[in-house]
């Protein structure tokens, strides 16, 4: 089984953001990249598949240099080789282009990824390359059943959970609760460092969107705070009579 | 300008997000606003929807093969009504499937896409939308430079209006679906019975961690009905396993907007405020004043949660009964 991981390097969570001087990105500097979590789920997914079925998986990214940090990542997980797609991530439409070119090249059985990258958190790689290559896909994804070429997927939707029949080669996105990503090993760590990443140049077709500006939200809540120690009652009769008579929230 | 919605049908009715993306599609401006619906028979939603459905044209795509919903043959769905409506903008709201949904609708249609839009303006004849990124710590104003523009906009954040007019004109555009349109299919859709989804719910009552344990649920429990509430779960109460997966609000799990969110003993970290941010007005109850979670709230009270809740509890009931 061929297995292609789509990989993306982001910004941790908990890391303060700065915005550049032009206010259209964020300020990098200081900034802790990490491989994005939801991919960690896909990578763990592609691992475990390839050890009940043998096969290869191909850590795949779009970006920078910087990118080839995240593919590390995923093959100090497990992952076999890595492929860098050198080009400006300009719109999620112009990489799900980049990406799709790669993937139809290498003829993968399974592509995976993360839900959502956590910078854009647009959600739209999967449904995109879906279009893109012409092959099915199940989205966010939390349970994941292969038997020869038929495939079973679990997607928790509001009120409820949908379950998706589509069949191999497919794409699949891996949402929080699909499996325990490993951590890496240190002798896996070191093996890392020799598996190849092939580096290609992609160039983005069209720009169809464009930032015009980025804004921290200010902070525009009441903020009223009642100390409640000592005072329940009054507290909390305070505070239901300012939800009703102020917020009019009910 | 021409706007088309994409009325998302469950279980016989138009989901509301649906019609808040009318609002949304209003809230543009200026244009002329249709619909469309993708089923497999829509007579039964029709029926209602002529009489109340807000926009002036409905197109319905109808296949038998829909009755397992399949994201493929609805994106072409969507996109063959974007065509025959010469739609400039296609609005779909970010649910479940319609996240899964815009992104192929904009392949389709070559056209640019923002997801999951909280606000839209218009600067000097440009749609701006406003698209909250980094787990909400910034949000991005994006322009699409397309002539064909796709945008799902996030739930609950415009209100549907109860005032919908109902002199909509009804086309049904016959389109050619091929096998593989289907290669994907959603054979199941099992529904948690009875209780008001977290991603759905005007009012929320998430608990989190200064719960101490499962055995205190109840008293999350007892408010959240006092309120006509939905409950949620903080992520560090899903990861202990007192609650599922899907009560979990914040970047891991759902996106909320509710009219209020009353947050106890949640600590307030940045991935759970990634998932309720856009909240009209939030509560914030926590034994620890210098909890993140009373920097972003509209009201608070620092105190203990067992001692609180059932006294919110007795109060709320004396208001709202």
């Amino acid at each position: 089984m061929k297995i292609i991981v789509c990989v993306s390097h982001v910004p941790d969570t908990t890391t303060k953001i700065n915005l550049t001087a032009d206010g259209k990105n964020i300020d990098p500097s200081g900034v802790k990249f990490i491989l994005n979590p939801y991919d960690e789920f896909a990578v763990e997914e592609a691992l475990k598949l390839k050890e009940k079925n043998g096969g290869e998986v191909i850590a795949l990214s779009v970006g920078s240099d910087s990118a080839k940090e995240a593919i590390r990542q995923a093959l100090a997980m497990g992952a076999d080789r890595g492929i860098l797609i050198k080009g400006e991530k300009t719109d999620s439409f112009s990489v799900a282009e980049m990406l799709s070119q790669t993937i139809k090249a290498q003829g993968p059985d399974l592509i995976l990824m993360g839900k959502q990258s956590i910078d854009f958190d647009g959600m739209e790689m999967a449904p995109m390359l879906s279009e893109l290559l012409d092959l099915p896909a199940a989205t966010v994804i939390t349970g994941l059943s292969i038997d020869g070429t038929n495939v079973t997927a679990e997607k928790e939707v509001e009120g409820g959970k949908e379950i998706i029949t589509l069949s191999l080669p497919c794409i699949i996105s891996a949402q929080k609760g699909l499996n325990d990503p490993r951590y890496p090993s240190l002798p896996n760590i070191m093996k890392a460092k020799s598996k190849p990443i092939e580096e290609i140049s992609g160039t983005a077709s069209e720009v169809r969107s464009i930032v015009i500006k980025m804004d921290k939200p200010e902070k525009k809540r009441a903020n009223k705070i009642i100390e409640g120690d000592g005072n329940a009652a009054g507290a909390a009769a305070e505070l239901v009579k300012m939800l009703h008579e102020e917020a009019k929230v009910f | 300008m021409n706007i088309l919605v994409y009325f998302e049908e469950r279980n016989g009715a138009i989901r509301k997000s649906s019609f808040e993306a009318i609002e949304a599609a209003k809230s543009i401006g200026g244009a002329t606003i249709s619909a469309v619906i993708v089923t497999a028979n829509a007579s039964s939603v029709l029926n209602e929807l002529v009489k109340k459905s807000g926009v002036s044209k409905i197109y319905v795509v109808e296949d038998p093969r829909l009755v397992h919903y399949s994201s493929r043959a609805a994106g072409k769905g969507v996109a063959e009504a974007a065509k025959a409506a010469g739609a400039d903008v296609v609005i779909i709201p970010a649910t479940g499937r319609g996240k899964d949904l815009a992104p192929r609708v904009a392949v389709r249609l070559e056209a640019g896409y923002v997801p999951d839009v909280t606000s839209f303006s218009a600067e000097s004849g440009k749609i701006l939308a406003i698209h909250p990124v980094y787990a909400g710590k910034a949000s991005v104003t994006m322009e699409i430079t397309t002539p064909k523009k796709v945008y799902s906009t996030r739930p609950n954040l415009w209100k549907a209006s109860k005032e919908l007019s109902g002199d909509a004109s009804v086309e049904t555009l016959s389109v050619s679906f091929e096998e593989k349109d289907f290669a994907e299919q959603t054979k199941e859709l099992v529904l948690s019975q009875g209780k008001i989804d977290v991603a759905e719910a005007d009012i929320i009552v998430t608990g989190g961690r200064g719960l101490k344990g499962p055995e205190n649920w109840g008293l999350i429990e007892n408010l959240a009905v006092a309120l006509g509430a939905a409950t949620g779960a903080s992520r560090a109460v899903v990861d202990a396993g007192w609650r599922p997966h899907s009560e979990q609000v914040g970047q891991t799990g759902k996106t909320v907007s509710p009219t209020l969110y009353v947050a106890i003993g949640v600590s307030g970290a940045i991935q759970h405020l990634a998932g309720m941010s856009t909240s009209k007005t939030i509560v914030a109850i926590n034994k620890d004043a210098n909890a993140p979670i009373f920097g972003v709230c509209d009201y608070g009270i620092i105190g203990d949660a067992f001692e609180l809740l059932p006294l919110l509890t007795e109060e709320v009931k004396k208001v709202r009964h």
